[in-house]
């Protein structure tokens, strides 16, 4: 059976100036993929990321995401997407419940279709007993949890995660790969950012961008056969500190 | 002892949230000392109340010899405080900043240059341009140079190295450690667990509360089990069938292979007849051997306690 491709890049460029932070990249993600984009601060990755979420026009290249052009059609990509990042994920002062309605509406769901989904939710996580407070007195490890199902309330196609377990405990931080598998089972594809190299070996495939350009992209075993390494860990230190771009 | 610590506690919102509870811990001279934990565990509260920025609702503590509470301007001509969040002025340049801290503190860049030099001429080349403009690197550079140009005797560096990758976090430990070698004492809180390894001591963090206090060594000896470390082909069905196998007591993933105890202490015996479960269930290329512990398989077994 052939892969369906979610994501497709081809010669995508983002200049400020004369700086060019994201320069001429190409890649394709599949349905259900769980992808890692993996890079050193500064390499590029959050401008690239916000292409393919439709926030930022390219200056060159072309995408798709769900089959949307990321020139004409951000609207609707937006509309199949979902993301989450550990700096901005929920709103603290407002309950779980109304959080959950809120995003939802945002992502176009119906009255109807909000309620069922924010009953199932609540009872899926556990949260039934804290679903009237402010989810900024809810633990981070619950908050993170809860801000990915969100995330994926409205099952699109893709989900995008900008470290989305940094500074959460070494359990909480499985509990949430677990989540991530669920969603890469019912065919989301996830695109993920981590500091944690661990958890880049739970990825699919990977890929390793430095100054502005995708340098590597395999499946983890394959990136440790190239460069020779046992870990993650050594393949992210011997392509990032050929990097010449200061670090951000 | 540089840093005592005795049984402090702190709630916020009217005792609604416990920050801290009963933390008591000391720190030796020249010891580089970490405190590992996750967001939300406490620390910053701590160093909150270290730096004398905060009060403690209960118990002492004292920086060399100076209680944080009755000598607090004492205590603050003596320590560097790097906060976890940027706090340099972003409107001043490099060098406007780190002469504006060493003017605050009575001194200047030339007196006391010999202790940041190594840090410092990293982003020399840079020092006209402002602090907001620099990147996350530098900013971190120049943070801590403005807390070392007082030539302080005790650091306090609240998560240093949160956000920051791999490769800039191992340059950042690199540095600490030559900052060591000058005497200082430093006390550093990380999230990231395999920073525990190149502290001298750490002490586990976690809801408050310090699970434990040693050397990584010796949290790592202590470590109740056998652990072992299995992998085959297809590793997500790997980890579900391991799970539910009665001979497992714990399985957690650890980048490429799963990391399991078991519930007897039978292994020659167990270890085969889990091999063979696996097989029957369609697992293929299984390997499990003996390992040691990280820090980070010791604050899961301490959190599930």
């Amino acid at each position: 059976m052939e892969k369906k491709i979610v994501i497709k890049v081809e010669n995508l460029v983002k200049a400020f100036g004369d700086f060019i932070a994201v320069d001429n990249i190409s890649f394709e993600v599949y349905q259900g993929e769980i992808f890692g984009f993996l890079g050193a601060n500064g390499a590029g990755k959050t401008t690239a990321m916000r292409m393919l979420c439709g926030l930022s026009t390219p200056t060159s290249g072309d995408a798709q995401i769900a089959g949307y052009d990321i020139y004409t059609n951000t609207e609707d990509i937006k509309k199949n997407i979902g993301y989450m990042s550990q700096k901005f994920s929920l709103y603290e002062d407002l309950t779980v419940k109304e959080n959950i309605r809120f995003f939802a509406g945002v992502y176009g769901l119906d009255i109807k279709t909000i309620k069922r989904k924010s009953e199932e939710l609540i009872n899926t996580l556990g949260l039934n007993a804290e679903a009237n407070k402010l989810v900024g007195s809810l633990p981070l490890g619950w908050k993170q949890k809860l801000a990915f199902s969100v995330a994926i309330i409205h099952e699109p196609k893709v989900v995008f995660l900008d470290e989305p377990t940094g500074g959460v405990d070494p359990v909480t931080r499985r509990q949430f790969w677990d989540m991530i598998y669920a969603a890469s089972d019912k065919n989301i594809t996830v695109f993920v950012t981590t500091h944690y190299m661990d958890e880049a070996e739970y990825c699919h495939r990977v890929s390793m961008m430095v100054d502005g350009k995708i340098e590597a992209l395999d499946t983890p075993q394959g990136l440790k056969d190239t460069y020779h390494a046992q870990s993650m860990d050594q393949v992210f230190y011997q392509l990032a500190r050929a990097a010449t771009r200061s670090a951000d | 002892m540089e840093v005592i610590v005795k049984n402090i506690s702190k709630s916020y919102d009217k005792k609604k949230v416990l920050a801290l509870s009963d933390i008591s811990f000391e720190v030796n001279s020249g010891e580089l000392f970490g405190l590992i934990g996750p967001d939300g565990a406490g620390k910053t509260s701590l160093f909150r109340i270290l730096a004398t920025l905060l009060l403690p609702d209960e118990g002492s503590a004292s920086l060399h010899g100076f209680d944080v509470v009755k000598s607090y301007k004492q205590i603050r001509k003596l320590l560097g405080y790097m906060p976890g969040k940027f706090s340099l002025y972003q409107d001043l340049t490099i060098e406007e900043n780190l002469d504006f801290f060493a003017t605050l503190f009575n001194t200047t860049i030339k007196e006391n240059y010999d202790l940041i030099k190594d840090i410092y001429v990293q982003i020399e080349p840079f020092k006209n341009r402002r602090a907001g403009q620099l990147s996350g690197g530098m900013k971190q550079k120049l943070a801590l140079c403005c807390a070392l140009i007082h030539r302080p005797t005790i650091l306090l560096l609240d998560e240093p190295t949160t956000g920051v990758d791999a490769v800039s976090r191992k340059e950042f430990w690199e540095m600490l450690k030559n900052l060591k070698k000058q005497g200082i004492t430093i006390l550093v809180s990380t999230p990231y667990m395999d920073e525990a390894m190149l502290c001298e001591r750490i002490a586990l963090i976690q809801n408050g509360s310090i699970m434990s206090i040693d050397t990584p060594q010796g949290i790592i000896d202590k470590y109740p089990y056998p652990l072992f470390a299995a992998r085959a082909d297809n590793m997500g069905k790997l980890l579900k069938d391991l799970r539910s196998s009665s001979l497992i007591s714990s399985c957690n993933t650890f980048g490429d292979y799963h990391h399991i105890c078991f519930v007897n202490d039978t292994y020659a015996k167990d270890i085969p007849d889990l091999k063979q479960d696996m097989i029957q269930l369609g697992n293929q290329n299984i390997e499990i051997k003996p390992i040691e512990p990280t820090i980070e398989d010791c604050f899961i077994q301490l959190m599930q306690k």
